[in-house]
């Protein structure tokens, strides 16, 4: 019975194609769609901001790198995981995050909470040999990062293309991303006004040359505000449930 | 209806020159794919063999070693078997003739150069399996369309009432590919003369649709490509019908109808909500059923033709690798399982899963197709040698089973490491710690990745002297055996 039937589908092969599409449609739609349109999938919590111009240059040398390649930003519900990095993340956390980062290996630690951990030397020193803080690892050495000075001229335009796809960048942020992204690292920065467009930014020098602006400055500013937004002490788990 | 070449009995211009252009380039990117996995196998061994430089660091390697073995070696392997398989099961040349042909050799090769270069140069969308940026991305689909022009329109003109099964397997791998690559890599340029982009979806949305394609690469290319290649080859050199035709048709819309459902367990006990993962799980579980039909048609082609096994080296490669599919889509669902999942994922028991398809399933069914393309190509009588395959076989096998079982022992360890508790309810160990203990198993899996490489320079060379036209004197491989006893 089948065979008869199916020796419709085996002789044309626009009937195939259709058929083909339409087989292959279904799981797709019925797993994409409600993640799009289920509210409760993204949780209700305070605190997740988007990224400081600055902290978005340092997360683009982190996917340049291929950092994702070895590190996840993704704390499962695990006792031994809650207790080696913290609370385990939620959705909300990485709703701002074009594309998403969380990673599929752990070569080395998962980084979702690595913001505040360490101290910006501790982590200049690491990314510049990371044999000499920590004599087994088996991670490659950044040192071009700090020699390699990052030119804000375009940060605007990343901004821009980011309220595109959704982030809520104000016309506010975006006039001022050049200065903030100079700013945020430069002690003559105007901190208070950085820290009011982006709550819980992190400022100072971070890579230990005050004079200049670079890959090493952006990069650690970015991984010093990791998992650090959202203050879950508020939080109890049924808050967080999706 | 006009007369046709066949039934004019000479047999139809079939265009031969781009599967010969696809057949070399599959296997010099797989030169290269292996070779790059050896030297970032090594990097994780010996990390000073990043050697401090941006463009040789692990980061930007890695995604160079994966896409060259998916896409340029596997890519030029499906482009190879199904330009030539389309040709021979319809009985006509390819749909827009020469010229449209050579645009999609020399389109492809375009995107795998732009995309390698992009790599190196730290120019990467950062989502696994999709590194390439958007400029790269519009030029695959352009050619990805044309390659589906070419393939419908060769099956329109067929000279055979039946569209052969191994063209169901290949149309659904182009199609779905088109679908899972134009949905995956929607994003916006930061500028249209600059490489950035920003991916359309973000967080979790984004994280389902990378995976919804990142499993289906592996489904629909690495698995419905091939698949065609097993339908057509094994038959053709065992030289015996598909085992079960009601089989292939239950098998084919089965497995496109499960697999695509499988993403989310790449997602287990992560930000992703609950009934997203339980449906990944569940069809991920029910994949193992169409795995092993198409496996049992595979191996059961042989069926009355058991002993080429000890005779045809070439048919051994197909058949070990049909084994291996068989295999690792049996591991597959047991890790779909979430409870097995939070055990085995972030570890390298899933680079050991994937390495068991990759090389035991993609590889060893490529070079079977190499070896059985190259003479029919040329017009050679057989192969330069047939025990240098052989050699190559046994090679690639110690080197795929050194490979997996170092990375089973590796991530097992590591996993069990991580959640161990002392007496007193601390953490055991470090998580250094836990990477200190890998490096036996790294070096393992580097050798066994080397005799990988070398079991395909033996091809390279074997495949050169058989296009030169060279025919090695050597005792035929059946004659190699011991004469089985007689059954008394």
């Amino acid at each position: 019975m089948s065979l008869i039937k199916h020796k419709l589908i085996e002789t044309n092969v626009s009937l195939m194609t259709v058929l083909v599409l339409v087989t292959v449609s279904i799981g797709g739609i019925v797993e994409l769609v409600p993640l799009f349109t289920i509210e409760s999938t993204i949780e209700e919590v305070d605190g997740v901001r988007p990224y400081t111009p600055l902290e978005l240059a340092g997360r683009n040398i982190y996917i340049r790198e291929g950092c994702y390649n070895c590190h996840s930003q993704m704390v499962r519900p695990f006792r031994d995981e809650v207790e080696r990095y913290g609370h385990y993340s939620i959705a909300a956390e990485s709703m701002y995050d074009h594309p998403f980062q969380w990673g599929s290996k752990r070569t080395g630690p998962d980084l979702a909470r690595v913001g505040g951990k360490y101290s910006n030397d501790w982590q200049v020193l690491h990314l510049m040999d990371p044999r000499a803080v920590v004599p087994e690892s088996i991670m490659p050495a950044y040192p071009w990062l700090a020699d390699r000075k990052i030119d804000p001229s375009d940060i605007a335009d990343h901004l821009t293309s980011l309220t595109y796809v959704g982030v809520p960048y104000t016309q506010e942020m975006i006039a001022e991303a050049q200065a903030d992204m100079k700013g945020q690292a430069d002690q003559d920065g105007d901190w208070d006004a950085i820290q009011a467009r982006y709550p819980g930014a992190v400022v100072g020098d971070f890579d230990g040359d005050p004079a200049r602006l670079t890959e090493m400055d952006a990069l650690v500013a970015y991984l010093q505000m990791l998992g650090t937004l959202v203050d879950f002490s508020q939080y109890d788990a049924d808050a967080l449930r999706q | 209806m006009k007369a046709t070449h066949a039934e004019m009995g000479a047999a139809p211009q079939y265009d031969e020159t781009v599967v010969r252009y696809f057949t070399v380039a599959t296997a010099l990117w797989g030169v290269v794919a292996f070779l790059v996995g050896v030297v970032i196998a090594l990097q994780l061994a010996f990390p000073v063999l990043n050697f401090d430089l941006p463009w040789l660091s692990f980061g930007r390697l890695r995604p160079l070693h994966t896409s060259a073995a998916i896409f340029a070696f596997g890519g030029c392997a499906l482009f190879a078997t199904s330009l030539h398989v389309v040709q021979r099961t319809c009985r006509v040349p390819l749909y827009g003739g020469r010229e449209v042909a050579m645009f999609l050799f020399w389109g492809y090769q375009l995107f795998i150069v732009m995309a390698a270069v992009g790599y190196v140069t730290g120019v990467t969308q950062g989502k696994e399996y999709a590194e390439p940026e958007w400029y790269v991305d519009l030029w695959l689909t352009l050619v990805w369309v044309v390659y589906l022009i070419v393939f419908l329109g060769t099956i329109m003109r067929r000279q055979e009432p039946h569209i052969y099964v191994a063209n169901w397997f290949y149309l659904a791998f182009i199609v779905t590919v088109a679908l899972l690559h134009v949905v995956n890599n929607l994003s916006v340029p930061v500028s249209f003369f600059g490489a950035k982009s920003y991916s359309a979806f973000a967080g979790v949305q984004d994280a389902l649709t990378q995976w919804w394609y990142g499993h289906n690469a592996v489904g629909f290319f690495l698995t419905a490509g091939f698949l065609g290649m097993m339908y057509y080859i094994i038959p053709k050199q065992a030289n015996r019908p598909v085992y079960s035709y009601r089989l292939s048709i239950v098998h084919f819309w089965s497995l496109i109808f499960l697999y695509i459902w499988a993403g989310p367990h790449h997602l287990h006990y992560t930000a992703l909500p609950e009934w997203a993962q339980t449906l990944g799980m569940v069809f991920s579980v029910m994949l193992w059923m169409p795995s092993w039909g198409g496996m049992i048609n595979g191996i059961m082609t042989l069926s009355g033709a058991w002993e080429k096994l000890r005779t045809d080296p070439v048919l051994r490669f197909m058949v070990t690798a049909v084994a291996f599919y068989g295999m690792s889509t049996f591991e597959g669902p047991l890790m779909s399982v979430r409870a097995v999942n939070s055990l085995s994922h972030y570890t390298d028991w899933t680079i050991g899963h994937v390495h068991s398809g990759a090389l035991g399933w993609v590889a060893l069914i490529s070079f079977g197709a190499v070896y059985y393309l190259v003479p029919v190509l040329w017009h050679r009588e057989r192969l330069y040698s047939l025990r240098l395959v052989a050699w190559h076989y046994w090679i690639a096998t110690i080197g795929i089973i050194l490979y997996i079982t170092s990375m089973w022992v590796s991530g097992i360890l590591q996993g069990l490491m991580w959640r161990s508790y002392d007496e007193l309810g601390f953490l055991q160990y470090s998580f250094v710690e836990t990477v200190d203990a890998m490096h036996p198993f790294y070096v393992i899996r580097a050798i066994g990745g080397i005799f990988f490489l070398l079991g395909a320079l033996i091809m390279l060379y074997n495949l050169c002297r058989t296009i030169r036209g060279d025919l090695r004197s050597e005792t035929p491989v059946e004659r190699l055996q011991p004469a089985p006893a007689a059954a008394e």
